[in-house]
Parts: structure tokens; C-alpha cells; sequence
């Protein structure tokens, strides 16, 4: 699998770009990426099909053919994003279509699981937050915003939104260490007492 | 914050380590994998240059892209070919057992786990597959996870996860004759919303849910997680037992009662505390049919599609969209909605029991001209076991096509789609845009007996008025 020098590296501590608004609530991974595409052995040529069936329905005027949203790489979302499927073609085809960062009101756990694994951060805010982001954006497309991971907000010439990252989240992000592997595997002698421990692994012969 | 339930204690019994921001290192007991998630995790393991830790703790199988007609190999479609290969390969490089085609074993990944008595009570499990949750019904800790986390258990049998908080559905009563786990649960959803279990795991419990047989609890921990519940589970009790007895993978003779000692013991304790507890009276749950395009938009089969003004403020725009999609008006009612094509199979609704439901409201009918109805067994197992009962020439002789085992329309990856806006009857899961392979297609949710009435009368039916006093 090629990796691409693009993607998120290393601790991450701010995003920033323009924004793009995708409304609606209990947007599915079935949406995001559908099924047809998940026949692949790799994630690369995923970027483009994003959003498929959606963008192919409303013949360009999808928030991702917009030719204001192009260059954008911070998603604004509202509720439940990524509810559905456990798809990590997801995530892998916003990331390779140029997302770096979601911000919405709330998302569907193992989307954002899946996300940080990216080392693409999912930050929420309150719903009036998020509608007033999104009014501002209408009018204003161009602006640059700064998700500030470190201090949890999103910036845009003076004005501050406070954001919400989760906690454990947040210290992965900024140590860098989203990528749980290494630290996984670092674990092997725990590993090996937890599993002299389990009955089912040792034909329950434990408490005999 | 739990205390005492069944989910505290397998926690803590996997807790490898506590890392860093909160999150802890879980064992897994058992890990699950297929051709759609897990290529580029064995990708991404070679990349690293590491090795599968445990493969022995790790089973395989292929269904997402199988053709359910023609599985000669190689498939007619080369990139469902190239899936296959690829596991094939990992897995024998990696050391991993592979129920492939014809072994005898293939099937739905969430339906050869427990037949092969590999889920037990008070295990782990994680599977690229978001319904990875079934195996909750045993009283396993089971959740779905991303393809970066199946690189993880394949190297270091262990997950970085965040402890959930523990809501407590108690289900009184009793379901009447026609109501089935696929009703209860569709109930539930609908009541607590799709959202609703965000953060949550589900523990369902309380007299209907110690009636229902093991298949029907794998049914409702199933869709746990299409009401936001990273996991379903309910407690491990004798019926738990009795459907191990024997199984390929359980404990032999010589180890049973120490299984089942240990089994007992992490059952939830009777003083456990629980985040959150909601409670629901199964007596009062009719047939139920989705309308919409989530699996919460649902209404009792008597009922009408809702009109905006009844529902929350918050579930109008989604009802909006709904409409427009499915082509239906609010206040229209669900019964006698036409249907094009019937479809009993999944891990939701595709074992043994369901097939014989909806075989017994079948038997001697025929289906609806115009329709298309096609069974898809969960696996080689259920498929022979149902052939042994007679129930493909049963199905066939009332016009259904009887298919090879697999995910087939559930998510349409294989050549079983939907066509144009076609409208199907589904034992399925998810009612999603788009999710039966057409962009256009449309999808009601329903329990087995319910698609074998579509299918009957060609439109959306109260099974109840099929079914003669013998059934019930
Ligand atoms: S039957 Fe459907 S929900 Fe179940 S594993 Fe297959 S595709 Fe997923």
C-alpha cells in the first residue's frame, strides 16, 4: 500500500482550510462510499467516488463538485455523521478526496474511531454553533478557518468556536500517537498474562 | 459509571493496559475477518514488516461478494475474484483458517461464528462488520471495527477502545403470535432512535427476552447497532448453554461445567448498576415495517406512514428526505404498499428459524405475480439443514428462488440488486439510500414472516391475517 507524503503524519495540532458544508443529519457510510466501490483490494482510487450516488442525483450541485469547495479540507457536518456501516473505505475516501477534519454536532462511533485511526480529527460543537458556522459559510465560502486540535477551537479571523474533542482522542492527535499500533504491540507481556488469565483460553481450567 | 454487569467484568477480564488520554487496551478474544475488510489491513501489516500474533484466534470466511446462483470459480465478476484470491492468500500465508466455499462451513460470518460454537459467553470479538454486535446474543462483548483496527488485532490481538457507558433494556410481556425479535427490536429503535445508543452498549434483558431462542436473540443484539449501540449483548442463561452443547468450538465434555461455572459468573450481578435503564412491554408490539431510510423511520403494520408534525422536531428534516425517496406520503398507510422484490436471508433474519417461519406462512401459496421473492440461507449449515426439511422445494413450489448462502441483497455487492426505484420487502438490516445496489431502490425492513406475506400478496401485509390457528 502506498502511503501518500499528503496524508496526516505525526502529531497533529491544527488543521487548516476552507470549509465545506455538507448538511442533512444521519448522513450513512452507505452515502459516504456505496457498497459497488468496497470491491477493491486497496483504498487508493477511492477519492473521486466519495459521495457516488448523491453526487451523480444532484448533476454537480453536490457540496463536493461545487467548484467553490475544491481545495477545502475541513468538513462541517451535523448530526450522526457516518452512522451505518463500519467501513473504513469511508473515511479513506473523504481523506483521499482532501478532508483533513470533520466538525459537526455529533458522529457514529466506529466512523470516528475510524477516523482518528486516519489521524483525521472529528471535532463536535453545539448545534446552534453549527448552524450559525454554516450560515456564516454560505456567505462567506472563502474564508480560511483554523481547527485549533490543541485548544479545542475553531478560528476564523476573531472569531473563536468552542470545540469539543474527545479526551482520549485529543492526547492521540497531539502526541501523535492516533496510529495505535506501535503502542499495541509494545504490550506483549501484559498481553501474555491477560491471556494465561482468560478460563476460555485455558479450557476453563482455572478455578478448578 | 456500571458497575456489575456483564460488560464490567468482560472489560476488566481483557484489560491489557490503560493508555494514554483514557482509552484501553482490550484483548480479543476472538476476531473475525472476510474479503471486504480485511485486504488492505493484511496490506498494511506488510507495510510495517509485522506478523499475525494469534492466528489461531483469528477465523475467516468470504460472504459479502459471493454470488449466491453461480459459484463457480472463478466468479464471473473479476474483481469479486480478486477478493477471494486475495483472502485466499493472506490467509494461507498468515496461517489462518478459511471456511471457504463448499467446505461446508462458509456462510454470513456473523451466522458461522456461533454455529460453529466459536462465539462464547464472556469473550471479546471484533470483526471488520458493524454487525458484529450478534454475537452480543451469547453474552460476548462484540463490536465492529475499521480496517486500521483489523491491522491492529492481526498484530497484537488487542484494541484501543473506550469504555462504554451500560443502558439497560428490560422488555416485560410476552410477543404475541406474529410478532417476532426482528419486530421487538425494529420497536425499540424506533422509541430510542437511531442516535439513541450512542456511547452506549445494550443490555437487553428481562422476561421476553429470556423466552426468545437463541436465533432470535442473535436477531435483536443484530441491530443493536442500527440504533447507535457499539454493542448488543444479553445474558448467557441455559438456552445459552444448551445451543453450545456439542458445537464444533465449545468446551468438551470434560471442561462443560467448569464453561459453564465460569459462563454464570459474569453474568450481570442482580445488585449491577447501570448508566441508564428503559423499559418496554412486548404485548404492545405489533408487526412492524420501516418506511423510510433509516431503520428508526418504522410504524406498526396497522398503522400509517407519520405525518410530520407528530414526530420530534428533530426527526423532521430526515422524514422530509424520506418522503421525497421513498415516494410515500405521510399519513398513507403501510399495509398494501406494492412491493417488486421479497428477500429473506442476512445475518438479521437468514437462520434456520427464520427460513421456517416463513416457510410455514408459505406453505401452499404462491407469490404475487410480478414479484420477485428469493431466499438466501446464512450459510452451507443452515442451507443443508433447511434442504434436510424440505424447505428449498417448499420455497420453490411457491415460486421463491432458492440460492446459495451468502450477504447477497443485504448490501447488493454481488450480482442481487435492486433495480431502478424498485421497492423491496426485506429481512434485512438497513433501509439506507441506495443499500440494495440501485441508487433509486427502495427498502422496508420486516421480520421473515412478514416478506413471506409480501411476497403472498404482493403488497405490505399483516402476516397475522396469513396465518392459520395451527401456526400461531
Ligand atoms: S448480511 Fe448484510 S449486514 Fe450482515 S454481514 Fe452481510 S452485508 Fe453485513
Amino acid at each position: 500500500m502506498k502511503t501518500d507524503p499528503n496524508f496526516p503524519n505525526g502529531p497533529l495540532k491544527s488543521i487548516h482550510g476552507k470549509c465545506l458544508v455538507l448538511q442533512g443529519d444521519d448522513i450513512d457510510t452507505d452515502r459516504i462510499i456505496p457498497a459497488r466501490f468496497l470491491k477493491c483490494v486497496d483504498f487508493e482510487s477511492l477519492g473521486h467516488v466519495v459521495f457516488a450516488d448523491d453526487r451523480k442525483e444532484q448533476k454537480g450541485n453536490h457540496p463536493f463538485d461545487l467548484e467553490k469547495n475544491q481545495d477545502a479540507s475541513i468538513l462541517i457536518v451535523n448530526k450522526n455523521f457516518g452512522c451505518g456501516s463500519s467501513r473504513e473505505h469511508a473515511p479513506q475516501a473523504l481523506m483521499r478526496w482532501g478532508i483533513r477534519a470533520i466538525v459537526g454536532e455529533s458522529f457514529a462511533e466506529i466512523f470516528f474511531g475510524n477516523c482518528l485511526a486516519l489521524g483525521i480529527p472529528c471535532a463536535t460543537a453545539s448545534n446552534s454553533d453549527i448552524l450559525k458556522l454554516q450560515k456564516e459559510l454560505e456567505l462567506e465560502p472563502r474564508n480560511k478557518y483554523l481547527l485549533d486540535v490543541n485548544n479545542s477551537v475553531l478560528r476564523c479571523n476573531n472569531k473563536n468556536i468552542h470545540m469539543n474533542i474527545n479526551k482520549g482522542a485529543l492526547e492521540m492527535l497531539l502526541s501523535g500517537k492516533w496510529d495505535a499500533t506501535a503502542t499495541l504491540i509494545s504490550k506483549t507481556e501484559e498481553l501474555k498474562k491477560i491471556m494465561k488469565d482468560l478460563p476460555y483460553l485455558n479450557n476453563f481450567l482455572l478455578d478448578k | 459509571m456500571s458497575a456489575g454487569t456483564l460488560y464490567d467484568k468482560v472489560w476488566d477480564l481483557h484489560r491489557v493496559s490503560n493508555l494514554p488520554g483514557g482509552s484501553t487496551q482490550l484483548f480479543i478474544g476472538l476476531h473475525l475477518i472476510h474479503e471486504v475488510t480485511s485486504p488492505q489491513a493484511f496490506a498494511a501489516l506488510e507495510e510495517k514488516g509485522l506478523r499475525v500474533l494469534c492466528p489461531d484466534r483469528t477465523i475467516a470466511t468470504v460472504d459479502h461478494i459471493v454470488p449466491t446462483n453461480n459459484q463457480q470459480r472463478p466468479f464471473s465478476d473479476p474483481l469479486a475474484e480478486e477478493m477471494l484470491k486475495t483472502l485466499e492468500h493472506n490467509c494461507a500465508k498468515h496461517g489462518i483458517n478459511l471456511f471457504g466455499i463448499g467446505s461446508g462451513k462458509q456462510g454470513i460470518v456473523h451466522v458461522i461464528a456461533p454455529e460453529l460454537g466459536l462465539t462464547q459467553p464472556g469473550m471479546t470479538v471484533a470483526c471488520g462488520d458493524s454487525h458484529t454486535s450478534t454475537h452480543g446474543a451469547f453474552g460476548a462483548i462484540a463490536f465492529g471495527i475499521g480496517t486500521s483496527q483489523v491491522r491492529d488485532v492481526l498484530a497484537s490481538q488487542s484494541l484501543a477502545m473506550n469504555k462504554l457507558k451500560v443502558r439497560r433494556i428490560w422488555v416485560t410481556g410476552q410477543l404475541s403470535a406474529g410478532v417476532f425479535a426482528k419486530d421487538l427490536i425494529l420497536h425499540v429503535i424506533n422509541k430510542l432512535g437511531v442516535q439513541g445508543g450512542v456511547g452506549y452498549a445494550y443490555e437487553f434483558a428481562g422476561p421476553a427476552i429470556e423466552l426468545l431462542s437463541m436465533e432470535e436473540r442473535m436477531t435483536i443484539c443484530n441491530m443493536a447497532i442500527e440504533g447507535g449501540a457499539r454493542c448488543g449483548y444479553i445474558n448467557p442463561d441455559e438456552k445459552t448453554f444448551e445451543y453450545l452443547k456439542g458445537r464444533l468450538n465449545s468446551p468438551n465434555e470434560s471442561n462443560w461445567d467448569y464453561a459453564i461455572k465460569w459462563w454464570k459468573s459474569i453474568a450481570t450481578n442482580t445488585s449491577a448498576v447501570f448508566d441508564d435503564e428503559v423499559c418496554f412491554n412486548a404485548n404492545e408490539i405489533a408487526p412492524t415495517v420501516t418506511w423510510g431510510i433509516t431503520p428508526g423511520q418504522s410504524v406498526a403494520i396497522n398503522d400509517t406512514i407519520p405525518a410530520p408534525d407528530s414526530l420530534n422536531v428533530d426527526d423532521r428534516a430526515i422524514a422530509q428526505e424520506a418522503y421525497e425517496y421513498m415516494g410515500l406520503n405521510p399519513s398513507l398507510p403501510i399495509a398494501g404498499i406494492k412491493i417488486d422484490v421479497c428477500f429473506i436471508g442476512s445475518c438479521t433474519n437468514g437462520r434456520l428459524s427464520d427460513l421456517q417461519i416463513a416457510a410455514d406462512i408459505v406453505k401452499g401459496q404462491h407469490v404475487a405475480s410480478g414479484v420477485k421473492a428469493f431466499v438466501v440461507p446464512g450459510s452451507e449449515q443452515v442451507s443443508r439443514a433447511a434442504k434436510e426439511k424440505g424447505l428449498d422445494t417448499l420455497f420453490q413450489k411457491a415460486g421463491f428462488e432458492w440460492r446459495e448462502p451468502g450477504c447477497s441483497m443485504c448490501l447488493a455487492m454481488n450480482p442481487d440488486r435492486l433495480e431502478g426505484k424498485q421497492i423491496s420487502a426485506s429481512s434485512s438490516n438497513r433501509n439506507f439510500k441506495g443499500r440494495q445496489g440501485s441508487a433509486q431502490g427502495r427498502t422496508l425492513l420486516m421480520s421473515p414472516a412478514m416478506v413471506a406475506a409480501a411476497a403472498i400478496k404482493g403488497e405490505v401485509t399483516d402476516v397475522r391475517e396469513l396465518m392459520t390457528s395451527t401456526q400461531t
